[in-house]
């Protein structure tokens, strides 16, 4: 019963932590900027999240890719989620300027990035907000009225 | 929760900035030395930076987490000779009146510093974003 309160919440909740996911794993791009060697991460959250909420949901249909799509190249990594965490595919990035000690971080693109997400997971935050003040409003209102 | 992991990452990262910084400063501070009787000037240090994963152990041993920080791993010396001036006056002249300074070079030194504080400026940034959201999280439903 509780459950059926709550699941109008877990589109949101899913995409907040993949939104959660995707900022730390631009946070180790930039941290790794000047490390050689390192080649730069990121996942398409479209795709993602579609995968995480079971394709199932209408909400996910008008959803825009919006991580750095023909950028990506590979699909590497990932042994398989653990724990029934999610585990979004971690693609690497191509560069769009190729560096000497073959570093692939574009500094620009992750920063774009970052606050894009950034704007993205508050944003969430907000549709999740209000979906618990509207339930909690539709909760009051009949013993108030 | 993986948003806090973000501030081992960029924490890791601002660490090995200063650390380069640091060594920036010795650099640019010896950058006029002379060698001693040795013969030995002071050598320009470098750091090498290396990703370091911060992730748990996942499945069959590679990790699960995508979380990659930077830690220095070595720390090398410019091993090209120093600059050597003819100055038979100076009190570390040697036998053929040369005295050799340390192989600094200022300019890269510099291009080098004003790299590593944008980095760090970068992380910082990283940090109080992360920071800001976190809190944002706690006060979902009041």
């Amino acid at each position: 019963m509780i459950s059926r309160l709550t699941d109008a919440l877990d589109f949101h909740a899913q995409a907040l932590s993949l939104r959660g996911e995707r900022q730390r794993i631009i946070a180790s791009n930039i941290a790794n900027a000047d490390t050689p060697g390192y080649q730069a991460r990121d996942f398409d959250f479209a795709t993602a999240l579609r995968q995480a909420t079971g394709h199932a949901t209408g909400s996910a249909a008008g959803l825009a890719g919006d991580s750095i799509g023909n950028n990506i190249a590979g699909n590497v990594m990932n042994p398989g989620g653990a724990s029934g965490r999610l585990q979004p595919t971690l693609r690497y990035a191509v560069p769009a300027q190729t560096n000497l000690d073959s570093n692939s971080v574009d500094m620009d693109r992750e920063r774009a990035a970052f606050a894009d997400n950034a704007v993205k997971y508050e944003s969430t935050l907000r549709f999740i907000n209000g979906s618990v003040r509207t339930m909690l409003d539709s909760m009051k209102s009949h013993t108030q009225g | 929760m993986s948003m806090l992991r973000i501030f081992d990452v960029a924490g890791s990262a601002v660490s090995a900035q200063s650390q380069r910084l640091n060594v920036v400063a010795s650099n640019l501070a010896n950058a006029d030395t002379v060698a001693g009787p040795d013969g030995n000037a002071y050598k320009a240090r470098q750091v090498v930076f290396q990703t370091q994963l911060m992730g748990m152990a996942g499945v069959m041993g590679k990790s699960s987490d995508a979380s990659a920080g930077v830690r220095v791993s070595t720390i090398t010396e410019n091993e090209t000779p120093g600059r050597r001036v003819h100055d038979p006056k100076h009190p570390s002249a040697d036998a053929e009146g040369y005295v050799t300074f340390s192989n600094v070079n200022p300019v890269e030194e510099m291009v080098n510093m004003i790299s590593a504080s944008r980095s760090y400026q970068n992380n910082i940034e990283v940090m109080n974003t992360a920071r800001s959201l976190l809190l944002k999280t706690l006060q979902v439903g009041q």
